[in-house]
């Protein structure tokens, strides 16, 4: 069991209000993400539900019981930090086994649980090695390891993946959620990165500034995002955001296209732009055009597509994609 | 300094302080040696000649040498364990947040820049002074007798005075090395269910190992020669109670105006220092690898 459930959780340092008041729902096996920009209170909202940092006001449940004055340990909780804080003087054997024989268990029943945790994190070869000793990858799987073995009722995970390079975070990635998938436990993972939340959220918690924007699936965050901070926030490339005239028609402050829901041609359509960055990723094309009337838009076109920059482009938003938001940001 | 050029011109840039530090240890080290295999008394000025061993069997079977090289070894050891132990806990305690914290620490430190014959003086005329001491008057406060601290404990005596001194060096960098602690490591090691002892136990004494190898390290070579605080306080006494090997130095060469045992004995000294350091970075050194 693991359902976390935030009560008008507040937290200040000093004057500074940092976290306004939360009200959250995890439920049980859920995998969760909370995304926002750097410095938003995504790490001081999990350090409040891990308990290394005390509420200001408001109830944190953990299975439906008070544990806002708990300490870390007597949560049952488990968590991954950034810099994997693994102990460097202890070999990847001797992190793994230290929760449980600070739990007091048996050593035949540590030595089971590490070697069981080694071989689905594929650790068996470096059991005897030191933490310095491992790339990042490998010391990123410790700290998932030494997170496992005491069974916790919920994993916390702080930006695990930042400190490694693009094609080891996809694997990571993908690992991570293999992970969910075998052992079913709540997950609650923190990221700045959209295409994290996107890829493994079962249901994604944007955060802006302390306050939630919108909780959701990916997919409905990415069709109905609330307001214009979620629409700018989730998709890649971001949605183009347009103010002015062409807003206006809409009878909209601000009206929202994502890229992948503009045509583009070099005949016809209702807007006419110069190209000023084509970038080719292959499969996709990304087109930059300052639009007349409009300003700057990003397209995207299929992969072929040929365009050069300077070039006059057409586009065509497609009508009923078109995002409307209001003088407040909201969608209307 | 990577290519043979800039390397061979750093070496030849090098070589006229490289020599200079070489001349500068070996003149004395080889006219202590000479000295040691002669006769060689200041009472007795032109008479000196060749003795050969002579010096070092006197200065070795010398009752004093025995005395004093325990004496030495206590000496060491016993600062070695108040600084380590007594620093481990100031830093831990200044590394708290408190108020008035930089004055604190600053207070800390200060024994460190006090001369080491003005704090003996101190030590011995104000606080273990058996009349008008601090220490005789809480005695007598409780309606004790108070201790003469340095004619009935002498060697406990100056082992305090030293280690007062060398707190402050073994409490600095001890803080410093805390307070390079990674703060996740040790919110990582209470999530793990670790608490207060068994984190200071498996997290930061670890971390520690390598400052406390360079405090036993430094301070060994310092409180080998302890001189300043015998000489003030109890003149080795009573008896050879409290004389260490440089004491025993001095007592031989300008108390007895003995030239050549002194060196003799001076020559043991450097022996006997050479072997401690050996003896240590067999035992600690490889906390100071990376
Ligand atoms: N211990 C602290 N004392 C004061 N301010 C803090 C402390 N920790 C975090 N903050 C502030 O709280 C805000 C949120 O920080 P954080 O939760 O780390 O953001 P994120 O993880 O989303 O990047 C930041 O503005 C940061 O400066
Ligand atoms: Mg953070």
């Amino acid at each position: 069991m693991g359902s976390i459930t935030l009560e008008k959780v507040s937290k200040s340092f000093g004057t500074t209000n940092v976290i306004p008041e939360i009200d959250l729902e995890i439920a049980d096996g859920e995998f969760v993400v909370f995304v926002g920009p750097s410095g938003c209170g995504k790490s001081t909202l999990l350090r409040i539900i891990a308990g290394l940092e005390d509420a200001t006001a408001g109830t944190i449940r953990i299975d439906g019981a008070d544990a806002t004055r708990e300490a870390p340990a007597k949560r049952g909780l488990s968590m991954v930090f950034q810099s994997y804080a693994l102990y460097p003087h202890m070999s990847v054997y001797g992190n793994i086994a230290f929760p449980l024989k600070m739990a007091g268990q048996e050593k035949p029943a540590i030595d089971k649980k590490v070697r069981d945790a080694a071989r689905v994190l594929n650790l068996t070869d470096y059991l005897d090695r030191k933490p310095r000793q491992l790339s990042g990858g490998q010391r990123q799987r410790v700290a998932i390891g030494r997170a496992i073995v005491r069974q916790p009722k919920a994993f916390l995970f702080d930006e695990p993946l930042s400190n490694l390079d693009a094609a080891l975070r996809v694997n990571m990635r993908l690992e991570i959620s293999e992970l969910h998938h075998q052992l079913k436990t709540t997950m609650v993972y923190v990221t700045h990165d959209q295409v994290e939340a996107m890829t493994m959220a079962d249901k994604i918690v944007v955060l802006n500034a302390g306050r939630i924007e919108q909780v959701g699936s990916p997919l409905d965050l990415y069709r109905n995002p609330k307001n214009l901070f979620v629409a700018g926030f989730i998709g890649s490339p971001k949605m183009n955001l347009i103010t002015g005239a062409a807003a206006a028609k809409e009878n909209a402050t601000t009206i929202g296209v994502r890229p992948e829901h503009i045509g583009l041609s070099k005949r016809e359509g209702p807007w006419q732009g110069t190209v000023t960055v084509v970038e080719h990723l292959g499969a996709d094309t990304f087109v930059h055009a300052d639009v007349d009337g409009v300003g700057p838009v990003t397209a995207r076109a299929p992969g072929e597509f040929a365009v050069k920059h300077s070039e006059r482009v057409f586009l065509t938003p497609e009508a009923e994609k078109i995002y409307r938001f209001g003088e407040n940001g909201d969608a209307l | 300094m990577a290519t043979l050029q800039t390397r061979s011109a750093a070496r030849l840039m090098m070589t006229p302080a490289v020599l200079m530090l070489f001349v500068w240890m070996i003149v004395p080290l080889a006219m202590t040696l000479y000295f040691s295999l002669l006769r060689y008394n200041l009472l007795m000025p032109g008479m000196e000649e060749w003795a050969g061993t002579l010096n070092y069997r006197y200065f070795l079977t010398d009752p004093a040498f025995g005395a004093a090289l325990l004496n030495t070894l206590l000496l060491v050891g016993g600062v070695l364990l108040i600084t380590l132990v007594g620093g481990t806990l100031l830093a831990l305690l200044l590394d708290q947040p408190f108020f008035g914290q930089g004055i604190v620490r600053l207070l800390v430190i200060a024994p460190f820049f006090v001369m080491p014959t003005v704090s003996a003086l101190v030590w011995k005329n104000m606080l273990m002074h058996p009349v008008y001491g601090i220490f005789a008057w809480i005695a007598r406060l409780f309606g004790l007798q108070p201790v003469d601290w340095l004619s009935s404990l002498p060697l406990f005596s100056v082992t305090m005075i030293v280690a007062w001194q060398w707190l402050p060096f073994a409490t600095l960098i001890l803080l410093t090395a805390l307070q390079s602690l990674d703060e996740e490591q040790k919110e990582a090691a209470e999530m793990d269910g670790a608490g207060p002892v068994s984190r200071f136990i498996h997290i930061v004494l670890p971390h520690l190992a390598r400052a406390m190898t360079v405090v036993v390290l430094i301070e060994t070579i310092f409180l080998l020669s302890v001189f300043a605080e015998i000489l003030v306080t109890t003149n080795g006494g009573p008896g050879t109670e409290s004389t260490n090997i440089t004491y025993l130095v001095y007592a031989q060469a300008l108390l007895q105006f003995d030239v050549g045992g002194a060196s003799a004995g001076g020559i043991v000294a450097v022996i006997l220092a050479n072997i401690v350091a050996i003896f240590l970075i067999r035992l600690i050194g490889k906390n100071l690898e990376a």
